[in-house]
C-alpha cells in the first residue's frame, strides 16, 4: 500500500499547499510518492524530492501539461494509480477540478475536503458549510481523497533526497484549449497561509474604502479577504473571497470588518485562532464567533485602529 | 442546440442545519428545501442562451426522491422546456449521480450540460467533473462567464489565483459559479404554465446503474463550539487585548 500525491506547482515552484497535502498523505501511509506533471518542471520536481516525507518522485513532462488542464492530467494519473492504494491532492481549485475526473475513471467514490485522517480508509470531513462533521469510511479498493490544506501543517521542506523517475506523458486531449490566466499578483502573504487576515464586507460600501483595510493590512503584514457580497458588488476581486464557496482560512488572527457573519462566510473562517469583529450592528451574527467584538462604525474604528497600531513599539510579522 | 441542466434539491441555504441526536445525519424533517443555489445560475444561463436564439431546448433533470419534482418544476417555471426526474431513494453519491446523468445524456444527446459548481449540502464539488470524465467531454468548472462561439465555448473560470479563460469544444460540461448571472424569479403566470410542462419520471434502477453507496457514513457530529468571546468598548482596548492577552499582534 502506498499513496500517490499530486503536486501542485507552477512548473518552477511548488504551491505552498502541496506541503500540507504531503503531511495528510503521510498520515494515511508512510510510503508517499509524488507525481509532478508540467512543462519543464525540473525545478518543481527537485523541490519535491527534497521533502523528507517523499520516498519517490515521478515526473511527467510535456508541452501540453504547461497549463494544468485536468483533461490532460487525469489519464496520466489514472495509469499511475494502478500501483497505489490512495491518490491524494489539495482541495483547492486545482484539485477540485482534477480529482473527480480521476475518481470517475477509477470507478471510485471520491472523499472531498477531509480535515482529519482517522485511519487509511476513514476520514473526517465538514458538510453543510461546516455545520456538521461527518466521519466517513470508503469501501472502494482505491481511494481518491482531497484534503483541506489549512487542516494539516506543512511538511518539512528540506533534507530529503528522493529519486526522481521520469514517466511517459499521455496524449493531449484536443477539446480543451487554455487561453489565459489573470493572476492577481501582490506582495502580501497569500490568503490561504497568512498569519493575519483582515476582511471587508458589504459594510465597506465601495472598493475605494478598502484602502482603510489595506493600510492596516500593510501594518500587520496581513492578507486581505472579503465576503461574497463585497466581491459580487465589485469592491474587490474573486480571489479574495472567504467562505463556503470561496477560500477557507485559518489564521492566528482574523479581523472581520462590516461583515454580518452569514453561515457561508463563517464556513471559511470560524476555525481561526482569534477572531475580531467590527460591526455597527450589535446583533450581527459575526459577534457569536468573535473573541473580541467591537460595536462601532467602521469608518471611525479603522482609522483609530491604524493610529493605535502606529503607537505600538513592535508588531509581530 | 440542446442544453441539459442538473438541478439538485437541498436544504435551503438559510436554514440553520442541525445534527440529529443519534448522530446518523442532519435533521431534514420539516426543513425548508430549495434548489441548490448555483443550479439556479445554471438554469438561468441555459434559458438566457435559448432566449438569445442559440439553443432550441432546455431540459432540467434531477435525481432524488419524489419531492425533487418540485425542484424540476421550479426550473420549468423559470424557462426550462421539460423535465426529467430520476427517482432514487437514500444517499446517492456523486459517482452514482454522474453515472445516471451519463445515461440521460446518452438518451437525450444534449450539446451542453450545465450544473452547479458544488452542492451546498454535501459540498463534494465532484459531479460535473465525474460526468465529463465518463463522457470523455471537456469540462469548464467554476464558470463565471460563458460565451458561445460557433461550436465552441469560451469560459472564464474562477480559480484560487484569480481568473482563467479556456476554450472548449461542444459537447461539453460547464459547472456554474454564483457570479455567472442573476437568476430570475418565477412569475405567477409562468409558475402556472410550468404545471403543464411535461416531467418524465424514471427509476434509477431502470437505467441499469448501481447506486449503492461506496462510502459508509459512520457518524455525523456537531463541530466543536467556539468559546464565547467578549465585547470591547473601544479601539484602544481592542488593540491592547490583541497585544497583551491574545498576543497575536
Ligand atoms: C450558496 C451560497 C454560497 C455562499 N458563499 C459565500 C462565501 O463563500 N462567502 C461569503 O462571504 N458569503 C457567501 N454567501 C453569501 C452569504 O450568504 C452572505 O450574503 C454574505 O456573506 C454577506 O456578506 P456581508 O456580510 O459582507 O454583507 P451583509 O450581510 O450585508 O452585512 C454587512 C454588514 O456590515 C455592517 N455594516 C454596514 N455598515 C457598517 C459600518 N459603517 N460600520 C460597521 N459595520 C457596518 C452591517 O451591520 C452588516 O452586518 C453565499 C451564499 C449562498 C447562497
Ligand atoms: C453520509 C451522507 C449522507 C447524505 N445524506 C443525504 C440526504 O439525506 N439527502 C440528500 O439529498 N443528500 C444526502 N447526501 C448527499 C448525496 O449522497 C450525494 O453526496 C450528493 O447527491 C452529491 O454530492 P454533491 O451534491 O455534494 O455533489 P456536487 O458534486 O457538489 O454537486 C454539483 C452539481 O451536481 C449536480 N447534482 C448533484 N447531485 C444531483 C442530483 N441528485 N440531481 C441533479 N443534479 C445533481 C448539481 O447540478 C450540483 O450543483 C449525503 C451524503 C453523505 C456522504
Amino acid at each position: 500500500m502506498s499513496v500517490l500525491l499530486i503536486a501542485e506547482h507552477n512548473n518552477k515552484e511548488l504551491r505552498p499547499f502541496t506541503l500540507n497535502a504531503v503531511t495528510a498523505a503521510s498520515q494515511i501511509d508512510g510510503d508517499v510518492h509524488a507525481v509532478v506533471i508540467g512543462q519543464n518542471c525540473d525545478e518543481a520536481a527537485k523541490s519535491l524530492s527534497e521533502l523528507p516525507l517523499i520516498k519517490k518522485v515521478i515526473q511527467v513532462d510535456a508541452p501540453h501539461y504547461q497549463n494544468f488542464v485536468a483533461e490532460n492530467f487525469a489519464p496520466v494519473i489514472v495509469k499511475l494509480a494502478e500501483n497505489y492504494s490512495h491518490v491524494v491532492c489539495s482541495a483547492n481549485t486545482f484539485g477540485k477540478n482534477l480529482m473527480p475526473r480521476i475518481a470517475a475513471a477509477l470507478d471510485t467514490s471520491q472523499i472531498s475536503d477531509i480535515i482529519k485522517v482517522i485511519s487509511p480508509d476513514t476520514f473526517l470531513r465538514p458538510i453543510y458549510a461546516g455545520n456538521a462533521f461527518a466521519t466517513v469510511k470508503s469501501n472502494d479498493t482505491k481511494k481518491c481523497v482531497t484534503i483541506r490544506p489549512t487542516s494539516f501543517d506543512p511538511c518539512e521542506s528540506l533534507g530529503g533526497s528522493a529519486a526522481i523517475e521520469k514517466a511517459e506523458p499521455g496524449e493531449e486531449f484536443g477539446h480543451t484549449k487554455f487561453i489565459k490566466r489573470e493572476e492577481i499578483k501582490s506582495d502580501r502573504p497569500e490568503l490561504g497561509t497568512a498569519r493575519v487576515v483582515i476582511s471587508g464586507g458589504r459594510g465597506m460600501q465601495n472598493g475605494d474604502n478598502f484602502k482603510l483595510i489595506t493600510s492596516i493590512a500593510d501594518k500587520l503584514n496581513a492578507a486581505i479577504g472579503a465576503s461574497r457580497a463585497a466581491v459580487d458588488a465589485g469592491y474587490i476581486s474573486n480571489d479574495h473571497q472567504v467562505g463556503q464557496t470561496g477560500k477557507v482560512v485559518v489564521p492566528d488572527l482574523y479581523i472581520a470588518v462590516g461583515i454580518s457573519g452569514a453561515i457561508q462566510h463563517l464556513a471559511g473562517m470560524k476555525e481561526s485562532k482569534v477572531i475580531v469583529a467590527i460591526n455597527k450592528d450589535g446583533e450581527a451574527p459575526i459577534f457569536s464567533v468573535a473573541d473580541y467584538g467591537l460595536e462601532a462604525d467602521l469608518f471611525e474604528a479603522l482609522p483609530q485602529f491604524l493610529e493605535e497600531l502606529n503607537k505600538l513599539n513592535t508588531i509581530q510579522k | 442546440m440542446k442544453i441539459l441542466v442538473a438541478v439538485k434539491r437541498v436544504i435551503d441555504y438559510n436554514v440553520q442545519v442541525r445534527v440529529k441526536e443519534d448522530n446518523t445525519g442532519v435533521v431534514t424533517d420539516n426543513v425548508k428545501m430549495s434548489t441548490n443555489p448555483p443550479d439556479d445560475n445554471a438554469i438561468e444561463e441555459a434559458v438566457k442562451i435559448k432566449e438569445a436564439g442559440k439553443a432550441t431546448e432546455v431540459i432540467a433533470v434531477s435525481i432524488g426522491e419524489e419531492k425533487s419534482q418540485e425542484t424540476v418544476r421550479k426550473a420549468l417555471a423559470v424557462g426550462a422546456d421539460r423535465g426529467i426526474l430520476v427517482k432514487a431513494e437514500g444517499i446517492i453519491e456523486p459517482l452514482a449521480v454522474s453515472k445516471l446523468l451519463q445515461k440521460i445524456v446518452e438518451k437525450e444527446k444534449p450539446d451542453l450540460v450545465f450544473m452547479g459548481k458544488q452542492a451546498i449540502d454535501d459540498d463534494c464539488n465532484q459531479t460535473g467533473q465525474m460526468l465529463s470524465a465518463l463522457l470523455n467531454w471537456p469540462q469548464a468548472t467554476f464558470a463565471s462567464k460563458i460565451e458561445i462561439k460557433d461550436k465552441k465555448l469560451e469560459v472564464t473560470r474562477e480559480i484560487d489565483e484569480g481568473l482563467e479563460t479556456i476554450e472548449i469544444n461542444i459537447p461539453a460540461i460547464v459547472t456554474c459559479d454564483l457570479r455567472l448571472n442573476e437568476p430570475r424569479y418565477a412569475s405567477l403566470p409562468n409558475i402556472m404554465k410550468a404545471k403543464k410542462k411535461p416531467i418524465e419520471q424514471l427509476n434509477a434502477s431502470d437505467l441499469g446503474v448501481d447506486t449503492s453507496p461506496r462510502i459508509e457514513q459512520i457518524k455525523v457530529e456537531e463541530p466543536p463550539k467556539r468559546k464565547a468571546g467578549i465585547k470591547v468598548s473601544s479601539v484602544a482596548e481592542l488593540v491592547q487585548k490583541l497585544k497583551n492577552e491574545a498576543k497575536v499582534i
